[in-house]
């Protein structure tokens, strides 16, 4: 059991425009056949250079698709805290992310919004970038509490509109 | 020579919304298909295989007592989704290669159409997913375009929904992926 106190983000603490942390992160084959088993694909892009390569026609191996879902859900909620609660997430992928390039993730608030049931939502552009290229851009519809006594989680049926 | 690419370039159908798209593949959109269960039941070990590969400390995944605190229990990742849904890679009695997104490889062999790429997805999250669940799925096709030339190749974009269920017949989630199956160019 954890004794420390949980950090959480209200709504009240964000702002349009406030930035997140940037994650950088050194990308390796490891990280994207890890990655790539970890959400059951077993294509052979993921983890045979070969493949990737001659058929596919690609630099390397790449991350695959659940994977940078998975990528945007730990950067956003390191953010949020765990009452953050995702609602929808749209990326489109502009290019691949090989071993050896360096990810860098960057995000701003973009919207805020309580919704007519009375539940909290920030609107997120996130970027995934590498050597300053955009890889995969992303948009996060994410619930944060709208009070200390507030739980995202807690909702369900049609007091749940994501 | 007819090549497989100039097969797909002349193919037309006759829905004039659709030209480009054979009257076949017309007849499959917006229809239900595949309906299948999960081949395992959500499980916590994967779940953590998932929090590791990214580096997600998030405690509701890690501590028992926060999740009970915050989600009543255990729950995945919301992002694992289509992990729940993806046969194993050999299963005994299996005669053939079982594959995700099924609708998906269709087209690549209606089009004959032997590389594909995601570019798009949406996932929309609804109610969470907990160790334990059985997981129901259903593909439905959406769209699908006229021949289309990028630099990876020439072929088609297609999006494709699949729509969650859990063993109480909650709706958990839906994810709309954008293909684009191709062929390569030869070299000049």
């Amino acid at each position: 059991m954890s004794d420390t106190p949980i950090a959480n983000r209200v709504i009240a603490d964000v702002a349009i425009g406030d930035a997140l942390p940037t994650l950088s992160y050194d990308v390796t084959a490891s990280t994207i056949v890890l990655g790539a088993l970890a959400a059951r694909d077993w294509r052979p892009m993921h983890h045979d250079y070969d493949f990737a390569v001659n058929r596919n026609g690609t630099q390397d191996i790449f991350l695959n698709t659940p994977n940078q879902a998975a990528w945007f859900e730990r950067y956003v909620t390191d953010w949020t805290g765990p009452m953050g609660r995702l609602g929808r997430m749209t990326f489109r992928m502009k290019g691949s992310v090989f071993p050896r390039d360096t990810m860098v993730l960057n995000a701003n608030v973009t919207a805020i919004a309580i919704d007519e049931t009375g539940c909290g939502w920030t609107e997120l552009m996130v970027s995934l970038s590498v050597n300053d290229q955009l890889k995969t851009d992303c948009t996060v519809r994410v619930a944060l509490p709208t009070s200390v006594n507030d739980n995202p989680w807690r909702r369900t049926g049609d007091q749940w509109t994501p | 020579m007819t090549t497989a690419e100039n097969r797909d370039e002349t193919e037309h159908g006759s829905n004039p919304e659709m030209p480009e798209v054979p009257d076949d593949v017309v007849a499959l959109i917006g229809a239900i298909q595949y309906e299948v269960a999960g081949d395992f039941p959500v499980e916590q070990g994967y779940i953590w295989t998932s929090c590791s590969s990214v580096e997600n400390a998030n405690p509701l995944f890690w501590d028992i007592a926060v999740a009970d605190q915050i989600t009543d229990g255990p729950i995945a990742p919301p992002t694992m989704l289509s992990v729940w849904f993806r046969p194993h890679n050999w299963a005994p009695g299996r005669t053939d290669v079982a594959l995700p997104l099924q609708v998906h490889f269709d087209l690549k062999q209606r089009f004959d159409l032997p590389e594909a790429v995601m570019s798009d997805n949406t996932i929309v999250f609804y109610e969470p997913v907990r160790p334990g669940d059985r997981l129901r799925t259903h593909q439905i096709l959406r769209s699908v375009t006229g021949p289309k030339t990028t630099k990876l190749g020439s072929g088609r974009f297609w999006v494709i929904d699949v729509e969650y269920h859990n063993q109480r017949d909650e709706l958990v989630g839906v994810e709309s992926y954008t293909g684009f199956g191709y062929r390569r160019e030869e070299p000049a």
